[in-house]
């Protein structure tokens, strides 16, 4: 299947909650230094959960469409549930076959938000290890 | 008398492929003629040996390999005395060497380095490694925008007689611009400033004469010009080499050692330590050899010409904006564009599938494309084995991928 698939293009040029966020419980940024992708993630947490979430950044069509798709899934999601998604939980929603050089563009979306809500817990950053790996 | 792409591409393993690469990234590792990979299989099948001291043949024959790979580098840049070429693992090892040794004991706090915009990584960061140990501070010659340096950058950094050294690129290994070396060194020497080149891409677009030049260093890795991974040269004058302190410590680098004290050998020996990259340095000769048979004049015809057809092709696809002078009269090795709406990854991972090899990103020179206002760029390199055909396909895949990308 090709990695540049429509609907990928599509969430590339049409991105789900992308904008600026006035008052976030915490906002985040993470980027690949390999590259210039860089997305920063504004989460607004009510209850637990996550009641809102925009995010800025620029960057390659599999690291923006991946955060797009990421985000439409976030609203409403318990932030421990959030806070334990997988790589898989990504790569399931691009649908393609992501391969080892393209593995950073669709996880920064996932990094971003681990350390985002580690960082709203006081906690240190993870390492991309972490990241891929669990 | 041109160059003849045929037989130059028959003597290389992968473009004997049936379908081979259409490689248009020699700026990060040229390909490697089969005698290359031949000297080095035949050291490892029949003469593996370590270096000195073995009071057996094999022995003899890996020394005198290891020392006939520096006189082949010596030879190539033009240096005087083979004692001169010190073998380390990269021109990034070289130029770490120089800082951590030569650095060290040479520069004070409040001493300055002048580098140029247009440098890689790894000629930054070795001096701002120093600037946070050691207190020294960097001075920057910017440029035009059309790539070429700012002279007057350089007289103003050298006035406070604080320089000790002028660090520059001979070839930018994004835009392909080649800084006025002559013009730098003179104006360093005058300002009682050592200079240093490094020719990680200079060294595989036009010859080099250290002598000529009349550099105090000069650094370059052997995988750029044909050769293995694992090995570089540093060239220094013999008495800096002299009085700079050892690098890493160990085997191969010392006259003596007692329970209290050592003392090192003589360069470039003192430099270094454990066992050397003795097949590489092989495959460095070899690779040099089957380099130095093409005439300068025919490689570098061939290498314009290519670039010039490239730049033309380029200039046709709508949105794409070359970085530099967008002319092979101004440029060597490589030319490097932007595509507006289009990331660098994107679009090289589609030439990719379409076996089209270019690199994207920042290249390691982050200031460089600071400077430019952009994050990455997508770069495409020439070597003496491209075709114009080569450049074709590739014009023709970028437009495609456009197409795919911004429908």
């Amino acid at each position: 299947m090709d990695l540049y698939a429509e609907s990928i293009l599509d969430h590339a040029h049409h991105p789900f909650c992308k904008g600026p966020m006035k008052h976030p419980t915490v906002s985040h940024e993470e980027s690949n230094a390999s590259c210039g992708d860089s997305l920063e993630l504004r989460l607004l947490i009510k209850g637990k959960r996550m009641h809102d979430i925009r995010w800025e950044g620029e960057g390659c069509a599999v690291s923006q469409a991946a955060m797009s798709m990421l985000a439409g899934h976030l609203k409403g999601m318990t932030v421990e549930k959030a806070a334990h998604l997988p790589p898989r939980f990504v790569f399931d929603l691009l649908k393609v076959p992501i391969g080892p050089r393209r593995t950073k563009c669709a996880l920064l979306c996932l990094h971003a938000l681990k350390n985002a809500l580690r960082k709203l817990d006081g906690e240190p950053a993870q390492s991309w290890t972490e990241t891929i790996g669990n | 008398m041109p160059l003849d792409t045929t037989a130059i591409r028959r003597q290389f393993p992968i473009f004997r492929e049936e379908h081979p690469p259409i490689y248009l990234d020699s700026a990060a590792m040229g390909q490697k003629p089969a005698n290359v990979i031949d000297a080095m299989d035949t050291y490892y099948q029949l003469a593996a040996s370590n270096v000195h001291r073995g009071m057996y043949a094999l022995a003899d024959e890996a020394t005198n390999h290891y020392e006939a790979g520096r006189e082949a580098a010596r030879a190539f840049i033009a240096a005087r005395h083979r004692d001169e070429i010190v073998f380390t693992k990269g021109a990034t090892e070289s130029i770490n060497l120089v800082a951590k040794t030569w650095g060290k004991v040479n520069l004070r706090k409040g001493d300055a380095v002048v580098l140029s915009i247009l440098e890689h990584h790894s000629n930054i960061v070795p001096w701002l490694q120093l600037k946070e140990d050691i207190g020294i501070s960097l001075r920057w010659i910017d440029m035009e925008d059309d790539g070429s340096l700012r002279m007057g950058d350089l007289d103003v950094a050298l006035q406070d007689g604080k320089v000790k050294l002028v660090s520059v690129t001979g070839l930018s290994n994004v835009l392909g611009t080649l800084p006025s070396l002559s013009q730098i060194i003179e104006r360093a020497r005058q300002a009682n400033a050592l200079t240093l080149v490094d020719a990680s891409q200079l060294i595989a677009h036009r010859p080099i004469d250290v002598i000529k030049l009349d550099c105090d260093f000069l650094a370059f890795s052997g995988h750029k010009l044909f050769g293995p991974t694992g090995i570089g040269v540093l060239y220094a004058r013999s008495p800096l080499l002299s009085k700079m302190p050892p690098f890493l410590g160990g085997g191969g680098m010392v006259q003596r050692v007692t329970r209290e004290e050592f003392r090192p050998a003589d360069p470039p020996a003192k430099f270094e330590a454990g066992t050397p990259p003795i097949a590489e340095a092989i495959g460095l000769k070899a690779a040099i050899e089957w380099f130095t048979q093409h005439p300068w004049k025919g490689i570098e015809a061939h290498e314009h010409a290519l670039l010039a057809h490239a730049i033309e092709k380029l200039k046709q696809i709508s949105g794409l904006n070359i970085l530099g002078p967008a002319s092979a009269d101004k440029i060597a090795g490589c030319v490097s564009f932007t595509i507006e709406g289009v990331h660098p990854h994107d679009l090289t991972d589609i030439l990719g599938q379409a076996g089209i090899c270019l690199r994207a990103g920042h290249h390691c020179a982050q200031p460089l494309h600071e400077r430019l206002g952009i994050g990455a760029s997508t770069r495409l390199s020439v070597s003496l084995y491209n075709t114009p055909e080569e450049i074709d396909r590739c014009a023709e895949e970028i437009r495609c991928a456009i197409a795919k990308l911004k429908k």
